[in-house]
């Protein structure tokens, strides 16, 4: 295990107007680990993943991303509101200013942080392998001169990344589908492409948020695989959400467990299990067979 | 009406359905044609009219009902419904040679058409073949970027009078008025999108649909500058010094003294459909090229999922930014050649309605369909003309139109194709 954690979350707080969604909560996911954040419903699970991802900005707190030797701070990248002493730094100022202009969401992905989402948003009226060329947009070549004229070096980028696309497919067993519309496949095969789409982004980290939602117990038990062959084979970091208890205890090397905002306990599986918080929290909610599954 | 397909024929079936045909028919034909105001009163001496019409509708219904019973008739049902299921159309892997072969045949027809048919014909497919660049333009917007514009007449404005002022004010002609006006009509584009496209739907619907307006208020009431409601003129076309004009105009040689013989007043009219011509070639090239490169694909990822694509580290504001100044740089094109062809501009020529029709071009050519598009837009500026007597109609029949695409073809005329990619020669290479 490496001395530093790849994602450090510091006292996140969330308000929407009156609301609380998320308070002071902190936590680290560890690379090259799979770990997983747990809660009932409404507990601020998809939140922490909005923030993270630039969708929300955070209240406050820090988000802190580590990408090879780089430290990346997630909110400045997600251009913050000017303070008053930026008008004193010019430098401050002007990077404020930038990130202000042409800062966002996508810079986190290229800071090396991948998402899914809850209800998939995948491109539906394209293909299966379309939808993994748009995620590889900054890698190819996208010189337009070179486009239209489909100079040769535009040809080998093209080659490039749909041979990539295609590692992928075949990761997902998506290969046979790679022509099809990505709306008209089965749903379970959906979920997949939108992972497989996330990885296409070249990730550090990859956020999967409830990645078996909707999934029938064979899909479940291979997707459970597949996660920890990103792991294994692909040295990829796992940050998952999911309410499938038998999965997230099979898979993962840490558990962070969110109940109203707050995270009332993380550690390893076994010590959540048996955790009297942990279970109070879902003997509280209506959600309980999700727990004793 | 239950349904508009009986699959198995049950007379009684049949008999209802005609029936209920005849019965809507008259309850709208009755009031509309059967009753005529006279003063205060009215006469229902039109009555029978009224009824005879219900009456052939329903007949037509009992002939279609029967009609797609029949073996073609349920064929041509079942391909008319297959259609609606499948909204996107993939590309098969091995091109087609007949494809190849009817574009080749369609461009040796359209290079000989000039040569063959009347000065007016000519003029009715120049301005066609304006609406197909309009249309193109727009459509990289609308059907690819997915962004609403209302306002895509401005730019083609911009277009027009680039060529008009800077023949006035500084005595360029055509070839420099082209590349002027496509890159003056990308800058507005340019300044008009970066602060609006952080809109989404309607907020950028009514932004654009009031800078065009914004653009034609300006050109009416700046008089001292673009001589307001009353125009500019514009110059016409020229070939290397050549020009088609019975006396040189700009400085060059007429056509007729350069080689020789009568003064032909079509020429100039052949010439300007052949210019047109390559340049409608050329963009649906780039359209063409468009949908196989990163960027292309980066618009059509972005009208079907904006947050997907900022998950996926696209840049949302410069994507859109990208579509809207090409869109924008294609409309500043077709207004050169309008004006070119018009010799003269207004600021009647870009009204709102003018927009609209461009939009319907779009939409009723299928949203990002090249060939949907050109189909639609050919259709849009040649049937009026063919319709000349049923001019009274024209708005009218294309909110018909209008009315009956969204329920048979939702999607437009063509259905989109994506390119498909051949995954055996990937895996060769990586
Ligand atoms: N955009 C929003 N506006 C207001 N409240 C929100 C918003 N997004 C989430 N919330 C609130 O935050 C809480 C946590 O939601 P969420 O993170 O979606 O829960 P979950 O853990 O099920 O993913 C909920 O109470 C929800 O009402
Ligand atoms: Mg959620």
């Amino acid at each position: 295990m490496p001395d530093r954690p790849l994602l450090t979350v510091s006292n996140l707080t969330m308000q929407f107007g009156g609301i609380t969604a998320l308070s002071d909560v902190s936590f680290a996911v560890d690379t090259h680990a799979v770990t997983a954040l747990i809660g009932p419903n409404g507990a601020g699970k998809t939140t922490v993943f909005n923030c993270l991802t630039g969708f929300y900005r955070a209240t406050s707190g820090e988000l802190t991303l580590r990408n090879g030797d780089r430290t990346i701070d997630i909110v400045r990248i997600l251009g913050e509101p000017f303070r008053p002493t930026d008008f004193l730094n010019p430098w401050r100022f002007a990077t404020r200013l930038f990130y202000k202009c042409f800062g966002g969401s996508h810079l986190v992905n290229r800071a090396g942080l991948a998402r899914t989402f809850q209800n998939i948003r995948l491109f539906r009226e394209m293909t299966v392998i379309e939808n993994l060329l748009v995620a590889q947009h900054m890698s190819t070549n996208r010189n337009p001169v070179a486009g239209l004229l489909n100079t040769p070096g535009f040809r080998r980028s093209e080659k490039r990344v749909v041979s990539r696309a295609c590692q992928w497919l075949e990761v997902f067993g998506l290969k046979d589908d790679a022509n099809r519309i990505a709306g008209e496949l089965p749903y379970g095969l959906q979920r997949r492409l939108e992972i497989a789409r996330a990885l296409c982004t070249n990730p550090q980290i990859i956020c999967l948020d409830e990645p078996a939602a909707g999934l029938n117990p064979r899909e479940t038990e291979d997707l459970s695989a597949l996660i920890a062959r990103l792991r294994d084979d692909h040295r990829i970091t796992v940050f998952l959400i999911e309410h499938d208890m038998q999965l997230v205890m099979g898979i993962s090397d840490h558990i962070v467990v969110l109940d109203h905002g707050v995270v009332i306990a993380s550690g390893r599986p076994n010590d959540i299990s048996t955790n009297p918080a942990v279970i109070a929290a879902y003997l509280g909610d209506t959600d309980t067979e999700a727990y004793t599954a | 009406m239950t349904s508009i397909l009986p699959t198995n024929l049950s007379i009684r079936h049949l008999l209802l359905e005609t029936l209920t045909a005849f019965a809507v028919a008259a309850v709208i034909f009755c009031p509309i044609v059967g009753i005529h105001l006279n003063g205060y009163d009215f006469d229902l001496g039109h009555l029978k009219l009224a009824l005879g019409l219900a009456l052939g509708i329903a007949i037509t219904r009992l002939v279609l009902a029967l009609f797609l019973n029949t073996g073609v008739g349920a064929r041509l049902a079942q391909h008319i419904m297959d259609r609606r299921q499948a909204p996107v159309a993939v590309a098969p892997t091995t091109r087609r040679l007949w494809a190849h072969v009817f574009v080749v045949l369609v461009l040796i027809g359209a290079v000989a058409f000039p040569f063959m048919a009347k000065k007016y014909f000519i003029t009715v497919l120049i301005l066609a073949l304006i609406y197909v660049l309009l249309g193109l333009g727009l459509n990289i917007v609308v059907g690819l970027a997915g962004l609403l514009d209302l306002g895509f007449v401005a730019f083609y404005a911009i277009g027009a009078y680039t060529l008009a002022l800077g023949h006035q004010y500084l005595g360029w002609g055509f070839w420099q008025s082209l590349p002027a006006a496509a890159a003056l009509a990308a800058l507005f584009g340019c300044i008009l999108g970066f602060p609006v496209l952080r809109m989404h739907g309607d907020y950028l619907a009514i932004t654009t649909l009031g800078f065009g307006e914004i653009i034609r208020l300006v050109l009416t009431n700046w008089v001292d500058f673009t001589g307001g409601p009353n125009g500019v003129s514009a110059p016409k076309p020229t070939l290397f010094g050549i020009e088609f004009t019975r006396r040189a105009r700009y400085g060059g040689t007429p056509f007729h003294e350069y080689f020789g013989g009568e003064y032909n007043s079509e020429a100039l009219y052949i010439f300007t459909y052949l210019l047109l011509l390559i340049t409608v070639c050329i963009v649906v090239y780039i359209n063409h090229r468009l949908k196989r490169m990163p960027v292309g694909r980066a618009w059509e990822a972005l009208r079907e999922d904006e947050i997907a694509c900022r998950s996926l580290g696209l840049n949302h504001v410069l994507v859109k930014l990208s579509a809207f100044t090409l869109g924008a740089g294609i409309g500043g094109v077709a207004g050169v050649f309008f004006a070119g062809y018009q010799g003269f501009v207004n600021p009647t020529s870009f009204t709102f309605f003018e927009s609209a029709l461009i939009l319907a071009v779009v939409v009723l050519g299928g949203l990002g369909s090249t060939r949907g598009v050109i189909i639609a837009a050919l259709a849009l500026t040649i049937l009026p003309e063919a319709l000349r007597q049923f001019a009274d109609f024209r708005v009218l029949a294309f909110g018909g139109a209008m009315v009956f695409m969204m329920i048979w073809r939702p999607r437009g005329i063509i259905r989109p194709v994506r390119p498909s990619f051949s995954t055996i020669e990937a895996n060769h290479a990586g």
